[in-house]
């Protein structure tokens, strides 16, 4: 009954009055950003992590975790009603949910989202909470070699799941681990690669970076060639689905969020895979294959729900082992770091309410979302007609302010515009910003691991292929990258990446 | 081959990334390398350093035979007005003071793009300015000092 014992405390903590208000803050920030077109959860998060800051642990996490929901919801949201999906996991969703809208049908589909999203919810949430403590014993016994082996699992996982050429992807996680490694040598003292600037000293602010890889460089994008946006729908009406809906769906959410929820504990970004491979399934089981495309139900319910029951479990990775499975999870590291709190298997008996207080509050928002914001779709819809131009000043001053309050350096708002043309560059240049990123949080661990391995094993490399656990992972990365590598599977993934642009 | 044809996109990200490479190795080789026993501050960069140097130079070789298609519009005016912004908050915001310098911030970002109007960019500015003021330094309690020594505060 321990687990019973564990989901009170954590329930405890997250049904404060307190944090029950900064989820709800959270929820709908994340929702209002994730909203506008072209910005996923990844940017609104980094734009939103700073004004978390003076808050408790608890409840900056909590909140942290209801913008990400909300930022997940709002991108679902624009890819139903303009088919524009804020980030690719809910490019899936824009397929049918996009016809659906075109079909007068928008209210629906937004309701089907949001239930399928929220029953997912609910069961990754009891899924986390059964799975997260016993993998922290696991990981307990983990020493350097394990850790190290584990991170280039995550990285290699994440090179598997970016888009496009395999080799950039490659080359962005070294330049992301070399960047993760400006500031002062943890053995030596020594500072590397600052320039001689002291303000770097502490390394590159991670904030800094987010803001302006994914951030800055989204909004120079959307700069390109502003065109009005059509907002398809006049009125969305009719929330509420009809019975044959109802029946239509609970196959495709049921099959979504067993999808879902094992492939979002992969490292490397799991929900995404998840969307698509859903939505795979759905079209192979369906006894109307021809209606994909052209406003399924089960196209938007299926992915929908994998979706959601992927960001959820991904969150096990991070809880358990402090190692992130996506960008999102790496800020989500980033603000524990700056919290005080450093991630992996310590924090559930460390902080047993700040462990479960997160998971409770998954819940929590999940169900925020669902009862604030299908009356609030009106509002939402409102939003989308506001003119870009309006929005990106508030975005600029905003992401300065949050990222000058972190440490009060201004040289991080030096490294935000310089990060920003670097994140503009490899979006021109068609490399994926994620991998990098990743690379950029696990830099210093995975160099200190490395050292501290070699350290142990008196400098004899074999220790990370004899420890049984270290060579499993490893065999594990080794075959993920043959397997990216294969003809077959290399053309298939193509074909995967293509459909979503 | 067709030495002619280069997908421009692959050949600018190649070079970045050798040149980008050859800067972080030259760099840690001006640190202590150490051994594989006892690695020093420059041996894992050194490493990383080579990796991307063999990226790039792969994605160099890819780019004389694959033709990815053209990289498109700049947003030159975005680049112009947008990547500025947070380098004069930061100029600014210890001397004029955190109202003034998120002041003209806001400003120099709306004019990224040319739809805004000279007007609309002052009274969203404005507007924008008060409501961070109330928010971030007296709702948060943010440490900013409102106005600055330059402005004689």
């Amino acid at each position: 009954m321990d687990l019973f014992n564990n989901l009170a405390l954590g329930f405890a903590t997250a049904t404060s009055l307190e944090n029950l208000f900064f989820c709800l803050i959270g929820v709908l920030l994340g929702t209002l950003i994730g909203v506008l077109p072209g910005i996923g959860a990844t940017a609104t998060i980094a734009m939103l992590l700073p004004i978390t800051f003076q808050l408790e642990p608890v409840s900056s996490l909590i909140m942290l975790a209801g913008i990400y929901y909300g930022a997940q919801y709002g991108g679902s949201t624009t890819a139903i009603l303009i088919n524009m999906p804020g980030e690719s996991s809910s490019a899936v969703t824009a397929i049918d949910g996009y016809q659906m809208a075109r079909k007068g049908r928008a209210g629906a589909a937004l309701a089907i989202a949001a239930i399928g999203s929220f029953f997912a919810g609910t069961v990754s949430t009891f899924l986390v909470a059964i799975f997260a403590p016993p993998l922290t014993q696991i990981a307990l016994q983990f020493g350097a070699a394990e850790y190290f082996s584990l991170m280039v699992v995550g990285l290699v996982s994440s090179i598997a799941l970016a888009h496009g050429s395999i080799v950039k992807a490659l080359a962005m996680v070294a330049l992301g681990l070399l960047l993760g490694l400006v500031g002062t040598d943890i053995y030596t003292g020594t500072p590397r690669f600052t320039l001689g600037i002291r303000e770097y000293a502490d390394g590159l602010n991670f904030v800094a970076v987010a803001v302006g890889v994914f951030g800055i460089a989204e909004i120079l994008r959307n700069l390109e060639n502003e065109k009005t946006r059509s907002v398809l729908m006049a009125k969305v009406s009719e929330l509420m689905p009809s019975r044959e809906d109802f029946k239509a769906m609970v196959g495709p959410v049921l099959r979504g969020t067993a999808i879902g929820s094992i492939l979002g504990i992969l490292p490397g970004g799991g929900a995404i895979l998840a969307a698509f491979a859903s939505y795979t399934v759905e079209k192979k089981v369906s006894k109307h294959p021809e209606e994909f495309g052209h406003g399924a139900v089960a196209g938007v319910a299926g992915p929908e729900s994998a979706n959601n029951a992927g960001a959820q479990t991904s969150f096990i990775p991070l809880l358990t082992l402090g190692i992130p499975a996506n960008p999102v999870m790496a800020l989500m590291i980033g603000a524990m770091i700056i919290q005080g709190i450093v991630p992996g298997p310590n924090v559930a008996t460390e902080q047993p309410a700040l462990f479960w207080g997160i998971i409770a509050s998954m819940w929590i928002g999940n169900l925020m979302l669902v009862i604030l914001n299908l009356p609030l779709i009106g509002l939402w819809v409102k939003l989308l007609t506001i003119p870009y131009y309006v929005l990106f000043p508030i975005i600029m001053a905003f992401c300065s302010i949050g990222v000058y309050s972190v440490n009060s350096n201004v040289y991080d708002l030096y490294a935000v515009a310089f990060f920003g043309l670097i994140g503009y560059a490899l979006l021109k240049l068609r490399c994926e910003p994620a991998p990098l990123l990743l690379g950029f949080v696990l830099g210093p661990l995975l160099e200190e691991n490395l050292r501290r391995a070699m350290i142990l094993s008196r400098g004899d490399p074999t220790t990370f292929v004899t420890r049984p656990i270290s060579a499993a992972l490893l065999f594990l990365a080794a075959l993920v990258l043959v397997i990216v590598f294969l003809p077959s599977v290399k053309a298939k993934r193509e074909v995967v990446f293509q459909e979503e642009d | 081959m067709n030495s002619l044809k280069f997908d421009t996109a692959n050949l600018i990200c190649g070079l970045l990334l050798i040149a980008t490479g050859l800067f972080f190795a030259y760099q840690s080789f001006e640190l202590e390398l150490g051994t594989a026993l006892r690695m020093g501050p420059g041996y894992f960069p050194f490493i990383l350093a080579c990796a991307l140097i063999l990226f790039g130079a792969i994605i160099l070789i890819q780019s004389m035979r694959v033709d990815g298609g053209p990289i498109g519009a700049l947003a030159l005016r975005g680049m112009v007005f947008i990547l500025p912004a947070p380098i004069f908050f930061g100029l600014t915001v210890r001397g004029l003071g955190f109202v003034p310098s998120i002041f003209v911030t806001a400003l120099i970002a709306s004019f990224a793009s040319g739809r805004m109007k000279p007007l609309t960019a002052l009274v969203l500015s404005a507007a924008l300015t008060v409501f961070s003021v109330a928010v971030f330094s007296y709702g948060l309690g943010l440490p900013f000092r409102r106005f600055g020594p330059w402005l004689g505060y």
